[in-house]
Formats: structure tokens, sequence, C-alpha cells
């Protein structure tokens, strides 16, 4: 198969409330950031992938919105309705597939503008679930409860995760959560869905981050160092919350061991220097790396306890400030994966860790953990 | 230096109503629990596994299931959260009162969890794998509400 790369990366900041900005407002700053980043005009653009929901922005085809300010006019741009991550992978395909050399992928949305429980209520079926109230809050509280009851990990585990990644995002200027906290801190907050607390939660978000992916053919033309693809695979597992064992996530051990063998990882806990994974509530964390193999199983709040997850650890995770420090819902996977880029590059400022060589990037598309999207990221071909 | 003015544009009142099918698995559903209190679901025969709610394909063996089942009405909790924090609800536009329970319930004979209401009468009692039964609605009109909500009764 043939190979690509990450040549450039563009987010605006992470707020709660961009009042001053449209979405497009918000694509175009991102959109110029990952062109710098990548030492290139819209000209050596060949096509475009928009990432966004018709939900969250309030509007139908809310793809096709920015596409102005994507820099789409005159190319081939297509959309995609999912987390960040799927709109690289079909922007991988894309540069890879022979028809194209350079994709910019984008991804945005603004939780400001509406109502979030409202919206992530709509994602639950209308016929049996919806009129009840649930929404993803209800929902991640359940898989929370689930997990911890079969893992034994304790409310205090799951809140160090709350307080390192809060830390982590006083490194990163981007963040919008960036706080020194204690497990106290964090017990203390207001009781949100049993067991999880406030500062449980990622905070209601805005932004909108940009990736460019080159074939290898192309892929060293630019200024920027290439960031290499080594794997990636996604996976979905049933819609139906209730149809899957809540505390664990078969599709993401599926879509990492596929990431791993394709990347030629025998061993990921010794082979990945540093992860990127879907925080959206602390307690994901510590089940996402069991579910990756990343911690033996119900180990994670312990090894998390012992500081392996911290930017000076074994295997520093979110060390960006994660989710849980900002939360651009769609956007969300690709600021994860500018954050890998960035530290395998050596450019990732005051959260950058020492050794990263090969990184780790996780997103997630629907309810709880419904699908998975991992990559793999090396500084080397 | 004065507070910067920002103009919004509000979607205002409209609304976009929406209708429905509950399909002819729904259907089946929904009649048997309003008129007779009773919870179907439908089995795989292939794979063995119990849907409730039922839904036409088992999606890990992708075959079309028929054998109709009845399971519950008494069940135990698969996993719950009791929410303090008021949402809206999406029936009524307004917040609902808080705290109140929500769970995933094992009927008996079924492998998949039925989300509802459980009952925070008692907080103490609701665990994960407690037994619990339902409460039916007084008028009940075909639809998830004709159960009021789930009780522990250890």
């Amino acid at each position: 198969m043939d190979r690509a790369a990450i040549i450039g990366v563009g987010m605006t900041k992470i707020e709660k409330a961009k009042v001053g900005e449209t979405f497009a407002d918000m694509a175009w700053e991102a959109v110029n950031k990952a062109l710098a980043d990548a030492g290139m005009t819209i000209d050596d653009i060949d096509n475009v992938v928009t990432t966004s929901s018709d939900f969250w922005d309030g509007r139908t085809i809310s793809c096709m919105a920015v596409g102005d300010a994507s820099g789409a006019a005159h190319k081939n741009v297509s959309c995609v309705e999912g987390d960040g991550t799927y709109g690289a992978f079909y922007g991988m395909t894309r540069s890879i597939s022979g028809s194209y050399k350079t994709t910019l992928v984008t991804g945005h949305s603004k939780g400001s503008q509406s109502v979030s429980s409202l919206i992530t209520n709509a994602a639950f079926d209308p016929i049996y679930e919806r009129g009840l109230g649930m929404d993803m809050v209800t929902a991640c509280a359940m898989q929370a409860r689930a997990y911890m009851h079969r893992t034994k990990t304790t409310p205090e585990q799951v809140a160090m995760v709350s307080v390192k990644n809060h830390g982590n995002a006083q490194k990163n200027p981007l963040s919008q959560l960036p706080m020194k906290l204690t497990v106290n801190d964090v017990l203390k907050s207001e009781m949100v869905a049993d067991p999880l607390h406030k500062l449980d939660c990622s905070p209601v978000s805005d932004g909108c981050a940009a990736v460019i992916i080159a074939h290898e053919s192309v892929a060293a033309k630019f200024k920027q160092k290439p960031v290499w693809i080594k794997g990636v695979s996604f996976c979905a597992d049933s819609f139906f919350f209730g149809d899957r064992d809540l505390s664990r996530a078969k599709s993401l051990t599926e879509a990492a061991q596929k990431a791993y063998a394709m990347a030629g990882i025998k061993d990921p806990k010794k082979e990945i220097d540093l992860a990127e994974v879907y925080d959206a509530f602390t307690y994901q964390e510590l089940m996402w790396l069991e579910e990756m193999g990343l911690a033996d199983d119900a180990t994670a709040g312990k090894l998390l306890e012992k500081g392996e997850f911290n930017i000076d650890g074994r295997l520093p995770v979110n060390a960006s400030g994660g989710l849980l420090s900002g939360h651009p819902v769609i956007a969300a996977g690709l600021y994860s994966m500018a954050a890998v880029v960035k530290q395998l590059r050596g450019d990732a400022g005051g959260y950058q860790v020492k050794k990263a060589k090969t990184g780790l990037v996780h997103g997630v598309n629907g309810l709880g953990g419904q699908s998975h999207c991992v990559w793999i990221l090396d500084k080397d071909k | 230096m004065a507070d910067k003015e920002h103009i919004i544009i509000e979607s205002g009142d409209a609304v976009q109503p929406f209708k429905y099918s509950v399909g002819m698995h729904g259907s089946k559903f929904f009649t048997e629990l309003r008129d007779n209190r009773r919870f179907m679901g439908l089995k795989c025969h292939k794979c063995g596994k119990v849907y409730v709610p039922p839904r036409g394909v088992c999606g890990e063996c992708f075959v079309e299931m028929k054998d109709w089942i009845e399971v519950g009405p008494l069940g135990v909790i698969g996993t719950f959260t009791i929410l303090r924090f008021a949402f809206i609800d999406p029936e009524t536009g307004h917040q609902k009162p808080v705290p109140y329970g929500y769970g995933f319930i094992k009927f008996d004979g079924a492998d998949t969890l039925f989300q509802h209401y459980i009952s925070v009468e008692d907080e103490k009692k609701i665990k994960v794998g407690a037994r619990v039964e339902p409460v039916f609605s007084k008028n009940p009109k075909g639809s998830i509400r004709d159960i009021e909500y789930f009780k522990v009764i250890d």
C-alpha cells in the first residue's frame, strides 16, 4: 500500500464560547494555520474533506457551509459526519488513492450555541430511548458505573485523570480549562450523574482544527517535517447501548489490534511512546487504555496513581490536557492528532514529552464509544 | 474598555415536528406492553441472543430475527446512575425534577439491557445486580412511558 504523512496542522484556541466567530471564521483561522505550518498555499491542496455535525451546527448540509473558508472552491470537497479522526481517515484514503496527493481535512463545532443535552439526546433511539431523557452524560454515567464496578477502579483514581489532564493543560496555550486541581477538588465538585462529578466531565467547547495529509511522493516537497501514518483502523459496535457490555469497548480492542498489526507493533506497551485518547469523561481514559492493551485489564487506575501516564511517566497520556480541558466535539480527534504530530516533531512546547518517536491517536464516534478510530503515527517512515 | 456588543440571531420558536415509524417489531412490543403488560423480545436463531427492545436484525450475525420470546417482567439492574443535575426533559421542554434514577435493566430471559427510570425512594437499595419490577402506567398509550419506572424489590 502507498504511504501517507501528515505535513501540516492548525488549530484555533479552544474556548467556552467563540461568540465573535462564525463556523467559517473558525475554519479560516485553522486552515490558514495548517497551510502556514506546512509551508503550503491553498493552490498546493488538491482536495478537501470537512467534518461536522448538522445537529451541532443547527443546519443541514453543515459541511458545505465552511467550504469557501476551507479553500474548497473549484476542488473536490467531500464531507464526513463524525469525529475528525474519521474525516482524516477518509482524507488519507483519498491521498493514497492515486486520484489526489494532498488532502486538507477540517473539523469544527460550537457546543456553545445550543443545549448540549438536547443535541446528544437526539442521537439516541427515538422509539425506545429518547423520550426518557437519555443523553450523553446519563449514558456515560452508567458506563462509568459499569466499568468501575467490574474493575474496582476507585472514584479517587478516576478523579486523578481530571487532576492530571487539567494540570497538563496549563502547558498548552490552546487549551480551554488549564487548572491546578486536587483529587479532593474533583470529588467535591457538583455531582452531576452518579458517579460523575462536574470535574469528571469535559466542558462545552468551540473550536476548529485542520490537518494536511499528503501522499508519500509529495510529503517531503514542502517545508514541514512529515509525520508518517504507520497504522490506522476503525471498528464499530452495536448501536443500542444495552446490547453491549458497557464496561468494555470491544470495537476499540479490535481497532487497536488492527492498527498495531498494520504498524508492525508487537508490544504496544513498550513501543508506543505517548498517546492522546478520547477523555470526554475521566473514567474513559482508563477504560480506553485497558481496552487498547496499553494497560493490563483493571490496572489503569493503579498505574495512573504511580504516575505512569504523567508527562514524565512511562506512557504520557493526554499530555496536551486532553478533551477534559477542552472538548470541541467533531474537531476533537483532529486536536488529538495535531497534538501527537507536534510531539513527534518536537514542537509541543511546554507539554513536549522526552521520548517521542511513536504516538497513538484515538478518536470516538457514537454513544459511549460505539465506534473507535486508532492511529499510529511515527517520526520515521 | 466598554464590553463588546455581540449580535446574535436566534432560531426562534419554529420547530421541526417529526413522526417516527416504530415498525412491525415496535408495534408488537408496544401493543403487548399496552394491552397485556407483557415484554416481548426477539431471539436470534443463529447465536441465540434475545434482544429487548426488539429489532429486525441481529447485527452480530447479520440475520433476520423472527422468533418472539416473552421476557421479564422482573429483572436485575445492569448498571445505573442517579441524576442530580436538572437537564431539560425532551418530552416537555422543562427541567426534570432531580434526583431521579436511570438504569439499564436486564429482564429475566433477555441478553440485552433495557433502559428506563429507577425509583430512588430508597437509594441504598439501588445496586448493580439488584432485582427490580416494573411499575406500569394506569393510562397506557403504547409508548415507552407505559412503564412509569422500575423499583427495587430486594
